[in-house]
């Protein structure tokens, strides 16, 4: 029996080395650029990033992410940008990058010893 | 010239030791992190079957929304059929993440190269198959998904969370409807209990073979990639589901099926997986049918995805 696999959903498919996965150019015209999602749940709170999308423009990105990550009130704002125009700290900086923070624990109020019966610090 | 060499191996060994610490920690693994490849394969086959099975999902039920019953059952089904183009889109954005193509995904699918869930190859013949879809099939994708919001790798962990959120929409609708036909005419009860037993064997045949048949499944289970076996999770979805059929009224086909007192849990009778390598194989009731149809979406569709390119051109 080939390799199935009920994980992913709707089970019981093919999974194994003989399914292709590796890119080819697609038969259909390319897709559309590929847009971030960030929608800010309700008011009082920061957009968050949801997932992404493709679209032509910016205009039909927005009403994309209106259909595909807002069925449920989910948000009452919605940013796009495409992902092409984002720029990220990379994985392997991690280290040099987060690391200084680390060794900076004056930088938090539990490094202060206050007696006790001082109120209110 | 060979200290370059050398240097990859470390480095790989490295990010090796760094990845598994990771998994090791129950913590995720994000986009851009290292992985190994056969890592970065295995969630790109199981992410696009995935995405695969929502797209090809919504046909079968889709061939209803012009004849449901009433406008609310109308709204309903149009409601749960978009969902599940979203949760296709939730999912090929995951796997987008692991470098995939969503374009060429798709083109995988058409061409028969990638696969999608065998359960949607079988016909809706009547209303009655809307109701069991929802509480059925989609009561097993719920057993097989709610752990899928633990999985190791992030995107996909996320993807599904939301998909498990409007599942549970999918599966009360459809059980809904199936009290409101049993509390029909003995006609209507009659097509309950035709669909409960056409779709039974096969809503068990989606969570695939026996464990002793899944050989890559321990690896997948080390990537925390899976979490549970085959088995343990059909096992669930029967003794959920039993309870469920009482309440209902209606019998499932097998009768075999008994409370084990002293586990609590059901025993059920085999499954006739030549049926399951049959139906997977291509030669099921509506392969050529799914697959003809989706071909066309993309194809006579095409115009549109152009129109809107060139406007975005135009007015760049």
């Amino acid at each position: 029996m080939t390799e199935l696999t009920a994980e992913g959903g709707h089970g019981a498919v093919p999974t194994g080395p003989e399914v292709p996965v590796a890119d080819r150019p697609a038969v259909s015209r390319r897709d559309w650029p590929l847009y971030e999602v960030f929608v800010r749940g309700k008011r009082g709170l920061n957009h968050v990033h949801v997932g992404s999308l493709h679209a032509p423009d910016d205009e039909m990105a927005v009403h994309a992410a209106r259909d595909v990550y807002t069925r449920r009130n989910e948000g009452v704002s919605i940013w796009v940008v495409q992902a092409a125009d984002i720029t990220a700290s990379s994985p392997d900086e991690k280290d040099p990058m987060f690391a200084p923070s680390g060794d900076k624990v004056y930088r938090h109020p539990t490094f202060y010893e206050i007696p006790d019966d001082v109120p209110h610090i | 010239m060979t200290a370059p060499a050398l240097d990859r191996t470390l480095d790989e060994a490295a990010l090796q030791a760094r990845f598994d610490a990771t998994i090791a920690a129950g913590h995720r693994i994000e986009p851009r992190d290292w992985m190994p490849e056969g890592y970065r394969k295995t969630l790109v086959r199981q992410i696009a079957q995935h995405a695969h099975s929502e797209i090809i999902g919504m046909q079968p039920e889709g061939d209803w929304l012009l004849a449901a019953p009433s406008l609310r059952r109308k709204a309903v089904l149009l409601a749960k059929v978009q969902d599940e183009a979203g949760h296709g889109l939730y999912l090929y954005s995951a796997a987008e993440t692991l470098g995939a193509d969503r374009a060429d995904l798709t083109d995988k699918l058409i061409e028969r190269r990638q696969k999608y869930s065998s359960i949607f190859n079988y016909p809706t013949l009547t209303y009655a198959d809307v109701g069991v879809i929802g509480w059925l099939v989609d009561g097993a994708a719920i057993c097989n998904q709610v752990p899928l919001c633990r999985s190791s790798y992030g995107p996909y962990a996320r993807a599904m969370i939301r998909v498990c959120k409007e599942e549970s929409f999918h599966q009360r609708q459809g059980y809904e409807l199936l009290m409101t036909m049993m509390g029909g005419t003995p006609e209507q009860q009659a097509m309950v209990q035709d669909a409960v037993d056409r779709w039974w064997w096969p809503s068990l045949m989606m969570f695939g073979p026996p464990d002793d048949e899944s050989p890559n499944s321990a690896q997948s289970m080390a990537w925390g990639i899976k979490r549970h076996s085959n088995d343990e999770l059909r096992q669930r979805f029967v003794d959920m589901t039993v309870p469920q059929a009482a309440v209902l009224g209606v019998t499932l086909p097998d009768p075999e099926l008994a409370l084990d007192e002293a586990t609590g849990r059901y025993r059920f009778g085999p499954i006739d997986w030549s049926e399951l390598q049959r139906v997977i194989s291509g030669q099921g009731p509506c392969n050529d049918e799914r697959i003809a149809r989706r071909r066309a979406a993309r194809d006579d569709n095409a115009w549109v995805t152009e129109a809107a390119t060139a406007y975005a051109e135009k007015h760049a």
